[in-house]
């Protein structure tokens, strides 16, 4: 009885996260496709020619940086996964370091080198960013790949490269679909990057949604838009699904063999080639400090000295203090939201899979968790604009929204980084405190808190990054009296003025150190290869 | 202050785990749940410990029916096969884990955790990180843990099964002592019985999810209830009485368990037997021996034991006999 009692409590305790996804995620993105099929829009946009060039160069420029992705960082999860070289700890955090940079950053970063943008820098910054998915993702299931598979084939005559084409590709294939259908998706949706460096020449779906809404008023075409993105989301998804499942049933018929060695003959050159790829990623991050000191007239501090200032001719309605202020305020308010779902979440799924509850719930919620993953923040963020009058409290206006949209993209990863450290922690474990007089709350704060209690600082603090980059959604919902930094950075970019453009690098150093900084914090906390990223 | 168990049983879904199950363990009394592995005893265990629900049949404390009463306010002590200690805390933290729960003051808390340790044999532990201990250390520790709240009764879930045999003989020794000195009322659960006779006061026999016999250990070892436990309990072949008298030359009043032991080489004895092969162990020389067509199993001395093919004298040795208690006719 209090089995079956304790199961339905679960089940109910469930419908929380799923009420907060329901509102706040699936209204929204619902309300858009509703308005792009009620207009009539979807047929006329499908029917532009230039419909097409933009998806044809979205999806194209997203396959350029997949496979450049791709080639850059698997020579990185070769090192990281196989070798005992001095440095993989710096290869680790290095890496890392793009991946959580926000997308106005790197897309300044790269306008540092190119100071016209245009198709290459977008391939090139795109592919920057998710080295780190491709190396952690791969070099993640190598370092479970065991290696006397290899081993064997070697002793049986294969030739390294025939070894590593016959035996350690075959294994990592489902690791590397998954990391390219990620990168494609990521890509597909980069925002900030494409609308820093494509300018008006450039243009992919979401930069072209996001410009019809602001610019244009074009709400139907760019619901219609949303639309067809949506669907090639969707799509995409589907494929990674596929190869996720496969790479999930192949990881746990391995155990954790002692695959790290130091590299011989051939293998050196691999390495370099990984050092080589990491210090090409460290370039735009030095090239961007390099730009914020020097003007035309010199070194100087100017840019940074100007960020107490509203810009050149008061570009902005607030200066830029204020505004890193807001950024930090609103990225905590995220943080702290997406700790307080993502944890209960998190708590909710290990307790329906240790509970005999009602079919299929914990599977639902955990899919759910996922999706605003998988769909990109414009939509996310145009969606609320169109729904949120509707909610009691005037939300629209309110400053609460910016956090809640950001508390939205942060949740899924606060889940993916705690649940499995919650679901490694052993049930006899928990079952000894209650025989030792602990209630069920007191087992989960004596026993479970502490335990997880390093993944879930990491999930805090790499949840904060994310929100403080956070552009997408920010862009739509953040009033202009009181705008993150990343919305400012764009809005000086997007303006003339020398001063401007100065400030704005200086403010990207700033966000960057604070990331960085971040990063290295998490690196330390982390628990060994728990969570994907 | 003692618990009885009245026709429990534990269901899993279709799966019946433990059936019809009744025992009783007075006041400071030790009982070893013993059977092979599957057998139901740990689920038996869990289900005492409120970790299970039982799907017939009552758990009484002193008449108090424990259905409704959650694990945690049971007061009862359990340690598991590989300790589950706490990682996060240190060696004095995890035995004070029970006192703080009970709300017991921080001064009696360090007084008792010095106790404990003591008791157990790991006086002035208690800074030591759990993660750095030995297996055996671990063990002891986990013990002290259960002990410290003052379990009204100890469950131990095959508290010794995961050290190697060195060490498990040696702890089980210590255990049995540690119990009697804190006059512990306790259920063990082991698969091996030199643990639960060096343990228990009474021994419960469990086979498929029932008990099948329970009793003194000399009496279940001496006369085992059935053929299944006999040979459970080590009893290679059984014999009826008819055959034992015609084979060995021994009278019986029903059948009889023959343990290896059961024939010794020894040049006077009674018996003639071939040698067909031929084990070392630790303190023995293991042998299967054909005596008049029938083969057996029979023991040798280190010192000079016979090659294959050797004829040797055998005699019978009373305690590598079991007498079955059932006294039906017929079987093997």
């Amino acid at each position: 009885m209090a089995h079956a009692r304790s199961g339905l409590i679960w089940a109910f305790a469930a419908l929380v996260p799923l009420l907060f996804l329901g509102v706040f995620f699936a209204w929204p993105v619902l309300a858009i496709v509703h308005l792009g099929l009620r207009d009539g829009g979807v047929g006329e946009v499908l029917a532009a020619a230039g419909t097409w060039e933009l998806v044809g160069f979205t999806l194209g420029q997203a396959a350029a940086s997949t496979v450049l992705a791709l080639v850059a960082g698997l020579p990185v999860a070769f090192l990281l996964a196989r070798c005992e070289v001095a440095g993989t700890g710096f290869v680790r955090a290095a890496v890392m370091v793009p991946f959580v940079l926000p997308t106005v950053v790197v897309g300044l970063a790269f306008r540092a080198l190119w100071p016209d943008g245009g198709v290459l820098p977008i391939v090139l910054a795109n592919a920057f960013f998710n080295v780190a998915v491709v190396a952690r993702t791969v070099g993640g299931l190598w370092a479970h790949t065991d290696r006397r598979a290899e081993d064997a084939a070697r002793a049986l005559g294969a030739s390294r490269p025939r070894a590593f084409a016959s035996v350690v590709l075959p294994a990592l294939l489902p690791a590397i679909g998954s990391a390219a259908s990620v990168v494609f998706l990521f890509c597909a949706t980069s925002f900030g990057v494409v609308l820093v460096l494509g300018g008006a020449r450039h243009r992919t779906l979401e930069t072209e949604i996001y410009l019809r809404t602001v610019e244009l008023f074009d709400l139907s075409g760019a619901a219609a838009l949303s639309l067809l993105q949506f669907a090639a989301v969707l799509a995409v998804l589907l494929l990674g699904g596929l190869a996720r499942r496969r790479r999930e049933t192949a990881l746990s018929l391995r155990g954790r063999a002692e695959v790290v060695r130091r590299p011989t003959g051939g293998e050196w050159g691999v390495v370099a080639v990984a050092f080589a790829v990491v210090l090409t990623l460290l370039v735009p991050v030095v090239g961007l400090v390099v730009r914020s000191l020097s003007t035309v007239d010199g070194w100087s501090l100017a840019g940074y000295r100007a960020l107490t200032g509203t810009g050149e001719r008061g570009t902005l309605a607030v200066s830029g203090v204020d505004a890193a202020v807001n950024s930090l305020r609103t990225a905590t308010d995220a943080t702290l939201l997406a700790l307080t779902i993502g944890v209960f979440s998190a708590v909710v799924l290990v307790g329906l899979r240790r509970g005999r509850t009602p079919l299929g719930i914990g599977e639902v919620l955990d899919t759910a968790l996922m999706l605003p993953l998988g769909v990109s923040a414009v939509t996310v963020g145009f969606g609320y604009l169109i729904t949120m009058d509707a909610l009691p409290g005037d939300l629209r206006t309110s400053p609460a929204l910016v956090p809640l949209a950001q508390a939205l993209v942060v949740t899924p990863l606060v889940v993916r980084i705690v649940l499995p450290v919650l679901r490694a922690v052993d049930e006899r474990l928990r079952q000894a405190a209650a025989t030792l007089g602990a209630s069920p709350w007191r087992v989960w704060r004596e026993v479970d808190l502490p335990l997880a209690g390093r993944s879930l600082a990491a999930a805090a603090g790499f949840g904060f990054v994310v929100a403080l980059g956070e552009f997408g959604a920010t862009s739509f919902l953040a009033r202009p009296d009181a705008p993150t930094l990343p919305i400012v950075i764009a809005r000086l970019m997007s303006r003339p003025g020398q001063l401007n453009s100065q400030m704005a690098y200086a403010a990207c150093a700033l966000l960057m150190v604070v990331t960085i900084a971040a990063v290295l914090l998490i690196e330390k906390l982390r628990v060994p290869s728990s969570g994907e990223f | 202050m003692s618990l009885r168990l009245t026709g429990v049983g534990v269901r899993y879904g279709a799966v019946t785990a433990v059936s019809g199950v009744d025992l009783e363990v007075a006041d400071g009394e030790v009982v070893a749940l013993l059977g092979p592995s599957g057998c139901g005893k740990s689920t038996l265990l869990r289900a005492v410990a409120g970790l299970e629900r039982p799907s017939a049949g009552a758990v009484r404390w002193d008449d108090e029916d424990l259905a409704g009463v959650p694990v945690h306010r049971r007061g009862f002590g359990l340690v598991f096969q590989d300790g589950q200690l706490f990682p996060h805390r240190d060696v004095a933290g995890n035995v004070a884990f029970g006192m703080r729960m009970h709300g017991v003051e921080t001064e009696a808390r360090h007084k008792r955790v010095a106790e404990l340790l003591d008791l157990v044999g790991l006086g002035g532990y208690q800074k030591r990180k759990v993660t750095e201990l030995s297996g055996g250390e671990q063990q002891r520790v986990a013990l002290a843990r259960a002990l410290a709240p003052r379990p009204r009764l100890l469950l131990l879930d095959e508290p010794l099964s995961a050290l190697d045999r060195a060490l498990r003989e040696q702890l089980a020794v210590d255990l049995a002592r540690l119990l009697r000195e804190a006059g512990a009322t306790a259920l063990v659960v082991t698969h091996d019985h030199d643990e639960a006779f060096t343990l228990a006061d009474r021994v419960a026999v469990m086979r498929a999810g029932r008990i099948r016999q329970v009793g003194p250990p000399t009496e279940v070892w001496r006369s085992p209830v059935d053929v299944d436990t006999a040979k459970f309990l080590g009893c290679g072949r059984v014999l009826p009485a008819a055959a034992a008298l015609d084979l060995l030359g021994i009278t019986v009043p029903g059948r009889v368990g023959l343990r290896s032991t059961a024939l010794r080489v020894d040049s006077d004895g009674p018996l003639d037997g071939l040698v067909e092969e031929r084990v070392h162990r630790r303190d023995h020389v293991r042998l299967l021996v054909t005596v008049r067509g029938e083969e057996f199993e029979a023991v040798a001395p280190i010192a000079e034991p016979p090659a294959l093919g050797d004829r040797v004298r055998l005699s019978v040795d009373p305690d590598g006999l079991a007498v079955l208690g059932d006294q039906a006719d017929g079987g093997q």
